[in-house]
């Protein structure tokens, strides 16, 4: 079967100054292993020493980058037109730079196992050196992210966070450590990748990601792993990167499952071109309110950062237009096939967001002013923890409903409570009516989200004299009873 | 005197190229050569899409390629080659430079000393890949 190959200017005194030739085969490596035989010098200017394609040549199948289909394994029907489109690179960098990159006797050592492979050697790994990573956050995915790209030699890493170490994070985030609970996550964060490598230049940046902020965090940095945990700093994360052209090494986890991919390179997709809207505000639960296995961001983490490395080293296939699904409980890896939307309002052909936007109105979050003047008049069905203990206390008739998960039931519980899962609420209706009418109501879950929606559900099935017990049980161990573990 | 290129390019062009360098820096910029009739007529600027540092990388992506090449039939001219700025080094091509070169193209590099476009040179990849050619750019004013 013969395909028509398009060849581009430099390269058509090869083949006799022809713009497109014929060539044959079933794939695309057998139509350019058949070009470069009839015309010899096309294989040194295509081909590098090794034998893969050279980084600059693109080759095309139609309008499709072969690195989004098959490779030079892509199949050819007849018809497909193959385009040679190069890439045109280059730039100083060898006087300074690279000298100022040089590898010390130490740094060699250290580095060896890269040094011997190809795919990095002393090149790739004073690309490394020269390279800027920003993490955003120092948790989970955030933890096992900067350290791998530390001991990899990554040269300088900059870190967003503004937490404290809480020690409910040491099941996951390995960069802290015990001693370092109540410690600045950065403080502890800076002490674990200077000790693990003090090449590292660490900068760290202890403020919330915002939209006044982020471009210039970013502005710096060569690569931005996305290592956040909800949906508003996300959209932001994608947002910036998009805007500023920086690619986004991206990672999400949660309970058992996680996914990763690379956006916002030139022409690959972005978050948005995956998940256009955020979903509904309370409907995915975080990782504090659904749990997550402690390991899996390791697995995750792990990835942004196999994918910020080979991303700074032009090495192997990118993870770009592909989601990676990985699920921890079955061992098992899935991979869906992404694509720029054209109609993306922030990387299509014709973006509608040019700057960043208020990401918590995005999402649906109301900012706290808006969201105590929503709840005003709502006061009524809200109970603090005092009000519930002085209830208790003086035996007053309520039905005190506890709409966690069993396994939080086996954590801790209030006294007198019942339990009744936030998912087996309506269900429960018709029996919660009927105890409704011999005494009031209090929900409670962890931290108040949860049994807020609850309350929601149960005033819209017409029961009005149930409240939300503000903070959960959490407020309630804080408040009244200290000797209840808390999770 | 190495056998390179004997560039003629219009002054238009040149001035494009500083106007772009100087606009750039402390980037690199980079952009297209269009000739006519053996005289480069127009020098293109193109985004610096590199995820590398862009102070002393520049990359023009197949999507850029292929826009030169389209601009290039709309004025009825040839891509020829390609110029990018140099921001505080001389205007000779580095190694990276070499590596990734294309043959049969003109590679013009303009230096840029503290903002401000100082040498502008022109080059060719020897058949061979081994090294670069220097030609000589000869600037002409549009008559």
């Amino acid at each position: 079967m013969a395909n028509r190959v398009l060849i581009p200017t430099p390269l058509r005194p090869y083949t006799g100054q022809r713009e497109a030739v014929e060539a044959d085969g079933r794939t695309v490596g057998e139509v350019l292993r058949n070009l470069t035989t009839r015309y010899a010098d096309l294989q040194r200017h295509l081909y590098a020493d090794n034998g893969n394609l050279r980084s600059f040549v693109n080759i095309y199948v139609n309008d499709e980058d072969i690195r989004y289909l098959s490779r030079e394994d892509t199949a050819l029907r007849d018809g497909d037109v193959i385009s040679i489109v190069p890439s045109v690179a280059g730039g100083s960098g060898a006087a300074t730079t690279v000298e100022s990159a040089e590898l010390t006797n130490e740094e060699v050592q250290r580095y060896s196992r890269h040094l011997i492979m190809p795919e990095v050697g002393v090149e790739g790994q004073k690309k490394l050196k020269a390279a800027r990573v920003l993490c955003i956050g120092a948790g989970g995915l955030g933890s096992p992210a900067a350290l791998y790209l530390a001991a990899a030699g990554v040269g300088t890493l900059g870190i967003v966070d503004f937490d404290a170490v809480d020690a409910s994070n040491l099941q996951r985030q390995i960069l802290h450590g015990t001693p370092d609970v109540g410690r600045s996550k950065l403080q502890s964060a800076r002490d674990r990748v200077t000790a693990l490598n003090p090449n590292v230049r660490v900068e760290t940046f202890e403020t919330a990601l915002t939209s006044k902020n982020a471009l210039d965090l970013f502005r710096d940095f060569d690569v931005i792993v996305d290592g956040t945990d909800n949906f508003a700093t996300r959209y932001l994360v994608n947002d910036a990167c998009v805007i500023l052209g920086k690619p986004n090494a991206y990672g999400s986890i949660f309970r058992f499952e996680g996914q990763a991919s690379v956006f916002a390179t030139k022409g690959g997709p972005c978050y948005r071109c995956l998940y256009p809207e955020p979903p509904p505000p309370g409907l995915v639960p975080s990782c504090a309110e659904g749990g997550v296995l402690g390991v899996l961001p390791g697995v995750i983490g792990t990835i942004q950062a196999t994918e910020a490395i080979k991303l700074i080293l032009g090495a192997g296939e990118p993870l770009i237009g592909r989601l990676l699904l990985y699920d921890a409980l079955r061992m098992r890896f899935r991979e869906l096939k992404l694509r720029r939307d054209a109609d993306c309002p922030v990387c299509g052909d014709h973006p509608t967001v040019r700057e960043l936007i208020d990401y918590d109105q995005f999402c649906g979050i109301a900012k706290p002013a808006e969201a105590r003047v929503a709840a005003a008049p709502e006061t009524e069905s809200e109970a603090t923890v005092e009000e519930l203990k002085a209830s208790l206390d003086h035996g007053e008739p309520l039905l005190l409903i506890d709409v966690r998960e069993p396994q939080e039931w086996q954590i801790c519980r209030i006294p007198g409570a019942k339990l009744i899962p936030l998912g087996q609420v309506p269900a429960h209706i018709e029996e919660l009516r009927a105890e409704s009418a011999e005494r009031p109501i209090v929900v409670h879950c962890k931290s108040g989200v949860r049994s807020d929606r609850a309350v929601k559900l149960l005033q819209q099935a017409g029961i009005m004299n149930a409240r939300n017990l503000k903070g959960g049980i959490l407020a309630w161990i804080d408040r009244i009873d200290r000797s209840l573990p808390k999770y | 005197m190495t056998v390179g290129c004997a560039t003629v390019i219009e002054e238009e062009a040149v001035d494009e190229i500083r106007r772009h360098a100087a606009e750039a820096y402390p980037h690199e910029c980079c952009g297209a050569l269009l000739e006519r009739d053996d005289v480069i007529v127009e020098a293109v600027p193109l985004s610096n899409t590199t995820i590398e540092e862009a102070t002393r990388r520049f990359l023009v992506s197949p999507d850029e390629y292929r826009y030169a090449e389209k601009r290039a039939r709309e004025r009825d001219a040839r891509l020829v080659g390609f110029y990018h700025s140099h921001p505080d080094h001389p205007a000779r091509p580095s190694q990276h430079d070499l590596d990734h070169a294309w043959p049969n193209l003109t590679y013009v590099i303009v230096s840029v000393a503290a903002g401000t476009p100082a040498d502008i040179t022109c080059w060719r990849l020897r058949e061979d890949r081994t090294a670069f050619d220097r030609g000589d750019l000869t600037w002409r004013t549009e008559s």
